[in-house]
């Protein structure tokens, strides 16, 4: 009888509990059932009139169906909280694809972006960086370069003079003088040396009346013009790309004997002509050659027992060729959608 | 210098090989050939025409009617406009066809009713530029001489079929501004013989000392001046293939003489001048230094005053020439000429080179003269002119010259080894080989073993030392045979040193801010070379700028930063955050260069937050500038060492400006530029500042040393303080920070009040001060002591009190 009852009641919470579709639905029948005042705990105080064998059967049977209730009241109510939780947080959407809180990022001038990587390229071959006034002595600008006062190749460079003795430097060679100066006839001497030049040139597309140079120099014993051509060689590949070839051709600097130019193939058209390298396949980017003994022995230094090589780079061309860049007054102007163009890292 | 490859061909055998494979190899051999230009490319169909007949056109004034015999069955009939077409003439015949340049193409027309078929050309017309064209035919038609065949191209009678080799000469190679120096040039590059000019000498009996004597009191300036004299010339024009040969290298054709005097100028590279003897004003040459304040009337008849820097020809009294640059007017070749005095001289490069830039002279005389004409071939090149203008203008060459003759050659001789020349450029050449291409250069050679004794001829004044052997050698050899290497030697370490950096750890901050780079010019004007300038100190000018605008060196990179702001808010780009890091320079008594120091300055203007879809924006302010500022300093570890104080600068706004101090000294100022300079520049509310990078970097800087983390709890109390409205926050801070002893670690303003509610001239600023100790947990009472002690301190110093 009593056993019925139970297992009848059972059935009967299973079905509301099931039924239960909010928490406090769920609530009322857990009190309904299992409270103190429930039937189940009616159904147990009926048990004194049972037999001492009968009672410890109903008594387990009372407790599995209890707990029976309890259990599936749980799992219901985890079911139904989840499903209010997932409710809740589908009101909750956002639109993902709206654009994210900005974060203020500036970045380098393409000038210093390649000074930069120059430097740190050199640096990794045991160069250090060597920088210099650029308001400099006409010693250092000219005559410590071998270009004495009535030198012809002084046209080649038209400066601004301050006073007779006094100019905006028009090369960063002067740095190189310095520094070798300083280094009193002892080699070895390892350097890059960048910096800004100035030369009476009217503002155009190509010409600027202030400019970058990253000039390099390195004295030591026995160093040939090999040397030059597998440094610059080094230097091409990185700045322009492992494909990139050099090229030597003779040319004239007062501070270097033999001096030459040194061109790149042109990335454009591969080598095989277009307009950007006129048809010739190369692209001139620097200049160099050996360092002439005159400016060895002006320095200090033994020109029987040292030698060495130096090299000059454009770092406005660099730019132009590296970035495409058409108008060399484009690095002046600072306009902002022209400067925030160089913002991340290339490859 | 312009080659004429045709002309060329007098000098060296070019069989096989065409102008542009010839461009290449001299330009891979170390003269840079800037182009190949052949003039006709593209043209077609111009013949030379005989105008057999010339007639006012009935219809038009200015026209005539021509008819003209082209070589074809039947004259053609063309309608000419030049003004000095006129029958008997051969002309240059565009025919009806023909393609001129700018791809103009010729048409059978009508003009004015009358039908034409084709057009005779001038110079201009067929591609020459006018500053080229003989002054006899600069307004009208050319008129060839008339033993041109009727019906022959006409584009190759000018020459312009001719290619023109253009080489980019560097100063040292001024051994190849003459057509022989180009062709020893070519001769070693393709290892071919150099042929000379026959000289064929035909002198009459007379002397030309007979005529004229030489007299140079200036010897050092003119070791060698040779006079030849030439008599009964009949001035008329030099002949076609020479005007030609001298149009291709960029020069005028005048008459006989002059275009001779020119034509050995290309050919030899030396200058030379022809005088008109009977105008000369006496029988004697004398070379002498100017006197001062001097007077000349030169060919271009300007008036020039000289120097006694600048070397001049004399007829004894007068000047009649400036050496090396130009002649006089007084006794210029003209028409009527007869008797000719013909210079050939070496003058000093430097006094030429003088004379040519005060009077703003350059010359292709000038040129060659500045840059050292060759010694050997001063009397050479004066005997063949003498003998083309026998050959030309018909005279008659006096036996002999007038000279003065103390020049002293003497050819460089080096020695070198074969090892010096290997290790130098890092190959492995033969002593064969060596000596092979010194051979080719036309160099002396001696060799000892593997030592190498070279004679320089004296026109290759450039060669002085062995490195200048060794650049022979290796352009004759092929830079593209050199290996390439890296330096093998002592290890040396690469790094930046400490300066640099910390200025590269400044970019990144600025950067990493939300700044820009920014690189500007740093010549300006002298109003705004010491604008904002950091330090009050003298600014240096240019001696010679090229601009007003470009004139100063600028003291503060400021202004050229608000230049940039002024460039960008014209082209609606408003928000901008800007920096550079750059050289100022200021003037330093009794030092020779100025004092050159590094610079930090930025610019920030507009909105400096945009989340805009979110309905956030946050327009620059000073903190927001301070902050930027306060992030650099913390990086180059200076937090502790700054301080701000409250300043007036000029054309910064006066009440929201600060000094910038480094353990008390100046180094920089922040602030917003003056409302007034704002609205003078057009530019929106812009907050700057500049800072000494050279200052920033000196500054000693403490080591990192761990501290341990907390393992104690700390206790934070809260203040609001009402003071007086000019009272600063961060010096209530100071006092605060003092008074709060060790146990105080951190105090931070979380508050600021000036609204209404306050009394007036009064402001309520919270401070939240944090208690800690590292060793335990603090008691209520242990704060509160310390509390205290800070309240006290306030209300003492502050005159604060404590907000209810």
């Amino acid at each position: 009888m009593m056993q019925e009852r139970l297992l009848e009641l059972q059935e009967e919470a299973l079905q509301k509990v099931a039924a239960a579709s909010e928490l406090k639905e769920l609530n009322e029948v857990r009190v309904a059932y299992l409270g103190k005042k429930g039937p189940i705990t009616e159904v147990l105080r009926g048990m004194g009139k049972l037999s001492a064998e009968e009672r410890p059967k109903i008594g387990a049977l009372a407790n599995d169906v209890r707990e029976a209730i309890a259990t599936k009241i749980e799992e219901k109510q985890k079911a139904l909280e989840t499903a209010a939780v997932n409710a809740k947080l589908a009101t909750e959407t956002i639109d993902v694809t709206l654009p994210g809180r900005p974060v203020n990022k500036g970045n380098l001038h393409p000038l210093t972006r390649v000074v930069e990587e120059v430097e740190d390229l050199f640096i990794g071959m045991g160069y250090t960086v060597a920088e210099g006034p650029e308001v400099e002595s006409d010693y250092y600008n000219f005559e410590a370069l071998n270009l004495p006062k009535s030198h012809p190749a002084r046209d080649m460079q038209d400066s601004f003079y301050i006073t007779d003795e006094i100019l905006m430097r028009t090369h960063t060679s002067p740095v190189q003088a310095r520094t070798m100066e300083k280094h009193k006839g002892q080699g070895p001497v390892k350097i890059i040396c960048p910096g800004k030049v100035y030369r009476r040139d009217n503002d155009d597309a190509t010409h600027s009346h202030q400019f970058q140079q990253i000039e390099g120099l390195v004295i030591d014993e026995n160093i040939s013009m090999s040397d030059l051509k597998g440094t610059l060689d080094v230097f091409a590949k990185k700045v322009f790309g492992q494909d990139r070839e050099i090229r030597l051709r003779p040319s004239f600097f007062p501070f270097t004997e033999p001096s030459v130019e040194v061109d790149i193939s042109c990335k454009i058209c591969g080598g095989k002509g277009c307009s950007v390298c006129k048809q010739t396949g190369w692209i001139e980017v620097l200049g160099g050659g050996i360092v002439h003994p005159n400016v060895l022995e002006m320095a200090g230094f033994d020109s029987k027992k040292y030698s060495g090589f130096a090299f000059g780079i454009g770092v406005e061309r660099i730019a132009m060729l590296k970035y495409g860049v058409d108008d060399i007054r484009h690095f002046y102007t600072n306009d902002v959608r022209f400067l925030k163009q160089f913002n991340h890292h290339e490859a | 210098m312009f080659v004429s490859y045709k002309w060329l061909q007098d000098y060296v055998d070019l069989s096989g090989i065409n102008a542009t494979e010839l461009a290449d190899k001299i330009t891979k051999s170390g003269i840079e050939v800037e182009g190949v230009e052949k003039k006709s490319e593209g043209l077609k169909g111009v013949v030379i025409g005989h105008v057999i007949e010339r007639e006012q056109h009935p219809n038009a004034d200015k026209l005539n009617r021509c008819q003209v015999d082209i070589g074809a069955e039947n004259p053609v009939q063309i309608i000419c406009g030049a003004p000095n077409v006129d029958k008997g003439q051969k002309v240059a015949v565009a025919t009806v066809g023909a393609v001129l340049p700018g791809n103009f193409k010729i048409k059978k027309a009508k003009l004015r009713g009358e039908e034409s078929h084709g057009m005779i050309c001038s110079l201009q017309e067929l591609g020459f530029e006018s500053k080229l064209v003989s002054k006899d035919y600069a307004t009208g038609i050319f008129v060839f001489p008339n033993d041109v065949e009727v019906g022959k191209d006409a584009l190759e009678e000018l020459g312009l079929s001719d290619e023109v080799l253009e080489l980019g000469l560097t100063p040292n190679r001024s051994d190849a501004l003459s057509m022989l120096g180009v062709a020893y040039e070519v001769g070693a590059i393709l290892g071919r013989e150099v042929k000379w000019p026959v000289i064929e000498k035909e002198e009459a009996t007379e002397k030309a000392t007979d005529y004229i004597s030489v007299k140079v009191e200036a010897k050092e300036d003119n070791p060698l001046y040779i006079a030849k004299f030439i008599k009964d010339v009949k001035i008329g024009p030099s002949p076609l293939w020479m005007q030609t040969r001298l149009m291709s290298a960029g020069i005028r054709p005048h008459n006989n003489v002059v275009d001779i005097t020119n034509y050995i100028l290309l050919e030899y590279g030396q200058p030379l001048h022809a005088f008109d003897y009977d105008r000369f004003g006496s029988k004697e040459i004398v070379i002498r230094r100017a006197k001062d304040a001097e007077k000349i009337v030169t060919l271009d008849e300007a008036e020039r005053t000289l120097s006694p820097e600048h070397l001049v020809i004399t007829n004894g009294t007068e000047p009649v020439a400036i050496a090396g640059v130009m002649g006089g007017a007084d006794s210029e070749v003209k028409n009527d000429t007869t008797n000719i005095i013909i210079e050939s001289a070496y003058f000093a490069g430097t006094v030429v080179r003088k004379a040519s830039k005060d009077h703003g002279l350059r010359s292709e005389a000038s040129a060659r003269f500045e840059k050292g004409v060759d010694p050997a071939r001063v009397r050479e090149a004066g005997e063949r002119a003498a003998q083309l203008i026998a050959q030309y203008a018909g005279g008659t060459v006096l036996q002999g010259a007038a000279e003065v003759d103390e020049l002293i050659m003497e050819p460089a001789v080096i020695s070198i080894t074969l090892e010096k020349i290997n290790t130098l450029l890092g190959t492995s050449m033969t002593v064969a080989e060596v000596e092979s291409i010194f051979k080719r250069l036309q160099f002396g050679v001696e060799l000892d073993n593997e030592t190498f004794t070279i004679t320089v001829p004296t026109r290759r004044g450039d060669i002085t030392i062995e490195a200048d052997l060794v650049e022979e050698a290796a352009r004759l050899y092929g830079y593209d045979n050199i290996p390439a290497t890296l330096p093998i030697g002592s290890a040396t370490p690469g790094q930046l040193t400490d300066y640099q950096v910390k200025r590269r750890k400044a970019r990144r901050t600025l950067e990493g801010a939300g700044l820009y780079q920014a690189v500007t010019y740093s010549l300006t004007s002298e109003e705004k070379a010491s604008q904002f300038a950091l330090e009050t100190r003298e600014s240096i000018r240019l001696a010679m700028p090229m601009s007003e605008e470009r004139s100063q060196l600028r003291l503060s990179i400021v202004p050229q930063l608000l230049e940039v702001v002024k460039y960008n808010n014209a082209r609606q780009l408003d928000s901008l955050a800007l920096y550079e890091i750059g050289s100022v320079f200021f003037k330093q008594d009794g030092q020779e260069l100025p004092d050159e120091k590094e610079h930090i300055a930025g610019a920030i203007t507009g909105l400096w937050e945009a989340h805009l879809w979110q309905g956030e924006k946050k327009p620059v302010d000073f903190f927001v500038a301070k902050g930027v500022i306060e992030a650099l300093f913390d990086t180059l570890g200076l937090a502790d060492q700054i301080s701000y104080r409250q300043a007036e600068i000029n054309d910064m706004h006066p009440g929201r400006t600060a000094e910038v101090l480094l353990n008390g000294d100046v180094i920089g100022f922040i602030g917003q530029v003056h409302p007034t300079v704002q609205k003078d520049l057009d530019i929106k509310e812009t907050y700057i500042f500049e800072l000494s990078l050279k200052a920033l970097s000196e500054a000693e800087v403490a080591p990192i040393a761990y501290e341990t983390i907390p393992r104690y709890p700390s206790t934070t109390r809260d203040i609001a303080l009402v003071v007086d409205q000019a009272t600063k926050a961060g010096d209530i801070q100071d006092i605060i920070e003092e008074a709060g002893g060790k146990l105080l670690k951190e105090v931070s303003i979380f508050d600021l009040y000036e609204g209404e509610r306050m009394e007036e001239g009064k402001k309520s600023i919270a401070y939240s001060l944090k208690y800690f100790d590292p060793a335990r947990t603090l008691t209520d009472e242990d704060i509160t002591k310390a509390h205290e002690k800070v309240l006290e301190a306030v209300k003492e110093k502050a005159g604060a009190e404590l907000r209810g």
